[in-house]
């Protein structure tokens, strides 16, 4: 079973761009009705759901922030009485309030749908043995896995977070074919089974669904060898549904948007203006078929870039990039965007285990440069001038070919990046602006 | 056959030279040859020293990159064309040299000289071979 909805997921644009557009109407109409909020936001800009008459005319409605959502807490933006809603999720909250969000039976419907497509799509059947290691509660992963699992039938293994050993060897005795959990985590499992001496043979773990935190390629590669597996990317945030927004593929080149149910754009997260195929820039979504907690032009803060050619898999739905940073980190270069996670990724590509970086803009003769200063660890260091040039060579380019820009690269001493709580200051702006 | 030097990694600002110094000053680390190999950004220090052991360890925990390299240390006659003789050994022989340099102090009429090679292996015998006196690391670090 390679797909789990092949009639949804393989649909041609044109029809998929039908649906979307109902959809599309009949959220603006619902929120106009039911959510003070949005009927307000819309008068001020002179609408009305009948200006809602294709699919570019979205572009027309108002953006939704986190910030919203936390000026409405708890309930403000829910679209239906509360008597419908059956479940509350929420996040952490680190800075001030937590964000909350609320699904009516027919949202956990949807929830279990897309996520069943993830699964499926990571290899998981009905005969499969799933174990989510995502956290069960307020959090929405590890419910989200555990609907998705359950609506295909495979037999959960609801274990959550935490109790590593007694994980693995439930994985051993239950037979495990499918892991749910932060890459971070997977990292940690494989390493606590070296410790315990339980051999990757002894598993019956084929993949593995891993996010709810940022992850490299390297980070796939390593988790792929270490536990024998195929790792898959997923994305989602509990604002728009949970994991199981977007999911990849076995061809793993980017993740393909449950476009059905979400509406992507990628705009330009300065002037709010959508951006073109390929062109990096904030990821926004519209929710076109949730009830309790409809969003419109959701600004999700992450940065990426879509596609749209079709996917070999035989998917339609666009995909999305890996995400490669947040609007709250990005730097304008020349016009460029330009997020310290990228050079992070490049140091990391050139063998940098933790790479110590820092990006310095400046304006000179009315021109921004960018000098990115690498601490120099004891497996880059050499004796050899000719060999150190070379690196900072290396460097220099691999940044340029990723970033499109001219970098000046600079060895530095170790520490000599300034810390605080453990973590390095990744950017100073001297611009004078 | 080899002496061990370490090399610490500098950036070009005032007083880390000094602060290497000390350090090693501080554990009783004596040093008997040095060099500084510097490009507009940073710069490599090449020590060697009577414990490069306990020097390399002392450097670490004071923040500083350093690695150990293994070096030959060689004796040469303390009179014109002296060097140019060694030298021209070597390049007859095909061995590129990375970087050289010459000891602080030196023993009565010879001038002691580092070399790094590409291929130290073959290097020393044929530096053994043409009568090139070689220096024992013990040697150097009792200098
Ligand atoms: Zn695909």
């Amino acid at each position: 079973m390679r797909y789990w909805d092949e009639h949804m997921e393989c649909m041609d644009r044109s029809t998929l761009q039908e649906i979307q557009l109902k959809r599309l109407i009949e959220t603006v109409k619902r929120v106009y009705t039911s959510v003070p909020y949005y009927r307000n936001k819309m008068q001020k800009l002179g609408l009305i759901p009948e200006d809602i008459k294709d699919l570019n005319d979205l572009q027309k409605l108002p953006f939704t922030t986190k910030q919203d959502l936390r000026d409405n807490y708890p309930y403000g933006l829910f679209a239906v009485p509360l008597s419908e809603i059956v479940r509350i999720h929420a996040s952490s909250g680190t800075t001030g309030k937590p964000t909350v969000v609320g699904y009516t039976k027919h949202d956990i419907g949807i929830w279990s749908e897309v996520m069943a497509r993830t699964l499926v799509a990571a290899g998981a059947d009905k005969h499969s043995f799933v174990q989510i290691a995502y956290g069960y509660g307020l959090f929405t992963g590890g419910l989200g896995v555990h609907y998705g699992a359950e609506r295909i039938g495979a037999s959960v293994i609801p274990i959550s977070s935490g109790n590593t050993k007694r994980q693995i060897q439930l994985m051993v005795d239950f037979g495990t074919t499918l892991l749910a959990c932060t890459p971070s985590y997977a990292l940690y499992l494989a390493e606590t089974m070296e410790e315990m001496g339980v051999d990757k043979s002894q598993l019956k773990l084929k993949s593995g669904v891993f996010r709810a935190e940022p992850w490299s390629e390297n980070m796939r590669k390593e988790i792929e060898s270490k536990l024998n597996i195929k790792a898959y990317d997923i994305y989602g945030l509990s604002e728009i549904i949970g994991p199981g927004v977007a999911y990849e593929c076995e061809y793993q080149c980017g993740m393909h948007i449950n476009e059905d149910h979400f509406l992507p754009e990628i705009i330009n997260p300065e002037t709010g203006e959508v951006l073109g195929e390929g062109e990096y820039g904030e990821l926004v979504f519209t929710t076109i078929t949730k009830e309790g907690l409809p969003l419109i032009r959701y600004r999700t803060r992450d940065i990426t870039a879509l596609h749209y050619e079709k996917c070999r898999c035989g998917r339609t739905f666009v995909r999305m990039e890996k995400v490669i940073g947040r609007t709250d980190d990005m730097i304008i270069i020349r016009g460029v965007n330009v997020f310290p996670s990228q050079i992070e990724s490049v140091l990391l590509e050139l063998g940098e285990v933790e790479p110590h970086y820092q990006l310095i803009v400046d304006r000179v003769n009315n021109l921004d440069v960018l000098e990115v200063l690498v601490e120099v660890s004891e497996r880059m260091f050499s004796d050899e001038v000719k060999k150190l040039e070379q690196l900072e060579k290396k460097i220099t380019k691999a940044i340029e070919d990723t970033l499109g820009i001219s970098v000046k690269v600079r060895l530095v001493e170790p520490k000599t990046i300034e810390r605080s709580e453990g973590k390095a200051k990744r950017v100073i702006d001297r611009r004078k602006i | 056959m080899y002496v061990k030097q370490i090399s610490v990694f500098l950036e070009n600002k005032s007083g880390r030279l000094a602060e290497v110094t000390s350090v090693l000053g501080k554990h009783e680390i004596d040093i008997s040859a040095l060099s500084i190999a510097d490009t507009t950004d940073f710069g490599i220090l090449r020590l060697i020293v009577n414990k490069p052991d306990l020097a390399l360890q002392v450097l670490k925990e004071n923040g500083f990159t350093v690695s150990a390299t293994d070096v030959i240390a060689i004796a040469v006659e303390d009179k014109p064309g002296g060097l140019a003789k060694v030298l021209d050994i070597l390049y007859k022989n095909d061995i590129g040299i990375e970087y050289m340099y010459a000891f602080v102090g030196k023993v009565a009429d010879e001038a002691l000289v580092i070399l790094k090679v590409e291929n130290a292996e073959e290097a020393v015998n044929i530096l053994k071979e043409n009568g090139v006196k070689i220096l024992s690391a013990d040697e150097v670090y009792s200098l």
